[in-house]
């Protein structure tokens, strides 16, 4: 049996009956066995519903009939996207006993297609957070290496697929939270464009900038993943009708003559010498490939994070108003209904959580609104015109994920602002909207994966998947 | 200093946000130096310049038409109950609000 499964190779082994899908979706759950109580990747399992859904594929193999296009593929969930029946619990004490009645359109679309839901992922809390350490269950370990974090906030989807726990997983990008862990467990990880998969069904943090999006071992999955979970969803108003193109026919095509811009501003102080080094010779492959490299500007930059941490926490003080201990979740009980709303949310978040509750009821709060929130929204029109800019003059923007490479546990959780500077490359994308994978691009000292960005404009999906299947191709993990 | 204690004490009272007095402080040094970051933006003019209200442009937005209301069977308040910390179907019981 292949140690490391792909969509295609699950497929063929199930078409030539040389595997049943039960069969597999049991040596998944005895791999979590051996390496989850280290990993502390999987908050919670689905055996039930897995076996279920092997069992259907087995039958159609043993009727002859033709398998869906991710029939059998062992697919691993992040714990902020709602699974009927299954515990979701968004990474939080607040949520811990919580069933979801229904599934997320992205969750019920891949069931659909046939994969099999091996469980949930664990997560930041609420997926506030870059390290996975502000998760209520324990930290994710990086399964490169177990002393260092597996970034966040999707790290257990991150780590699952980077250990073999999953063939594909699910993750949810709001900053950075799909293609930073990507990045740090040398994996391709994509965040759609806004409004290309339907969010229905993902549990809210900032409604502006959240986006579901795949975890793979290869880009070629990624693709496949995207074909099934994109397109519009009547259940999601901000869910496009724009065309979705054939993925992996798009990822084939060659990459020569196309103009890559890459940002001056990605360049500068933070950034590790050795991620430098690799994410240079990243462009240099591209370079070969035929692929004309340009410097470009895009002077707002800078602004990115103070605008991101304005409008996600403004966002998320909203969207976090559900949790008062009513209708769902924890509850504390108080001697008046006010008082039980705040001691069930001030025993039910996590530090990080409430830390951006305050922020972001300050800067929505009267007499700041303008100073703070409004200000934000502006500065976010910036940042959005410097993609519109650049994407007149190129086809592509490609930069480093992330300016450090995985750090060690505890190293960055006294410091909040230090965590936020994590996502200084990959906010920018999160506030115009735009699609971005990161793709391995080598790793420092043979150990730290080290990932390369690749932004496309709205909807160009299919460009940045063919730039990074080019890229993979050429070797591009092995720098 | 862009936030007091006076502020952080405002703002966890309107978020409903019980908070000890330890998170108190270590919560209003830390959201001050995010505030002193944020600061940043100052230097930017954006007298001009139009807020982003919404990520999608008129031409990439689903539908500009609203969907038809349809009554669709919804059987699912015994589930949804189910969840609540306490229930009292088909209603969510809460500490008493009126003082008769």
């Amino acid at each position: 049996m292949p140690e490391n499964w792909t969509i295609d190779r699950v497929r063929e082994a199930l078409a030539a009956k040389k595997i049943s899908a039960r069969e597999l979706a049991a040596d998944y759950y005895k791999r979590i066995e051996a390496r989850n109580p280290e990993l502390n990747a999987y908050l919670t399992l689905s055996k039930e519903r897995a076996f279920a859904q092997a069992d259907r594929m087995d039958a159609l193999v043993a009727a002859g009939k033709p398998l869906p296009a991710l029939a059998g593929v062992a697919l691993a969930v992040k714990d902020v996207i709602s699974t009927r029946g299954v515990r979701t619990t968004c990474g939080s004490k607040i949520l811990e006993n919580y069933i979801p009645p229904y599934d997320a359109t992205a969750v019920e679309r891949l069931e659909a297609a046939g994969a099999v839901i091996l469980g949930k992922t664990n997560c930041d809390e609420f997926a506030m957070g870059s390290s996975n350490e502000n998760s209520a269950y324990g930290p994710v370990r990086n399964p490169e290496a177990p002393d260092r974090v597996p970034g966040g906030s999707s790290g257990g989807s991150a780590a699952a697929v980077a250990a073999g726990l999953a063939v594909v997983s699910l993750g949810t990008d709001t900053g950075g939270s799909i293609r930073q862990p990507g990045a740090l467990c040398g994996i391709p990880a994509m965040m759609p464009s806004y409004g290309r998969v339907s969010r229905y069904g993902l549990i809210a943090f900032a409604s502006s900038l959240d986006r579901i999006g795949p975890f793979a071992s290869n880009v070629r999955d990624v693709a496949a993943v995207m074909q099934i979970i994109a397109g519009r969803d009547a259940n999601d108003s901000t869910s496009t009708t724009a065309p979705v193109p054939n993925y992996q026919a798009e990822a084939e095509k060659p990459v020569k003559g196309l103009r890559i811009g890459i940002p001056k501003e990605y360049f500068g102080a933070g950034m590790d010498p050795e991620v430098r080094k690799k994410v240079e010779a990243g462009i240099e492959v591209l370079r070969r490939l035929g692929c004309e490299i340009r410097e470009i500007r895009m002077p707002h930059t800078d602004y990115a994070i103070a605008v991101y941490y304005i409008i996600a926490t403004a966002e998320a003080s909203s969207n976090l108003a559900r949790y008062d201990g009513v209708r769902y979740g924890l509850r504390v009980d108080g001697d008046s209904l006010l008082s039980m709303y705040r001691k069930t949310r001030g025993a039910g978040f996590g530090a990080e959580v409430k830390r951006r509750i305050v922020l972001g009821t300050y800067v929505l709060s009267a007499g700041y609104y303008d100073a703070y929130y409004l200000k934000g929204q502006k500065v976010r029109s910036l940042i959005a015109q410097d993609f519109r800019d650049a994407f007149t003059k190129v086809d592509a923007i490609v930069t480093p994920t992330s300016p450090v490479p995985a750090f060690k546990l505890g190293e960055r959780t006294n410091d909040p602002l230090q965590m936020y500077l994590a996502d200084i490359y990959t906010v920018t994308g999160s506030l115009a909207g735009v699609p971005g994978i990161s793709v391995p691009c080598g790793k420092i000292g043979g150990k730290l994966p080290v990932g390369l960005q690749i932004f496309g404009p709205p909807f160009g999906e299919g460009r940045v998947l063919q730039l990074a299947q080019a890229f993979e191709a050429a070797g591009g993990a092995g720098l | 200093m862009k936030i007091t204690r006076e502020d952080v004490i405002r703002v966890a009272d309107l978020a409903y946000l019980e908070l000890s007095e330890s998170e108190l402080e270590t919560y209003r040094k830390q959201i001050d130096e995010i505030l002193e970051y944020i600061g940043k933006l100052n230097e930017l003019d954006t007298a001009n310049v139009e807020p982003m209200a919404q990520v999608l442009t008129d031409d990439q937005t689903a539908d500009a038409t609203l969907r038809e209301d349809v009554v669709v069977p919804c059987n699912v308040a015994p589930e949804i109950l189910k969840q609540a910390p306490d229930p009292e179907p088909p209603y969510f019981r809460v500490p008493k609000v009126i003082e008769r």
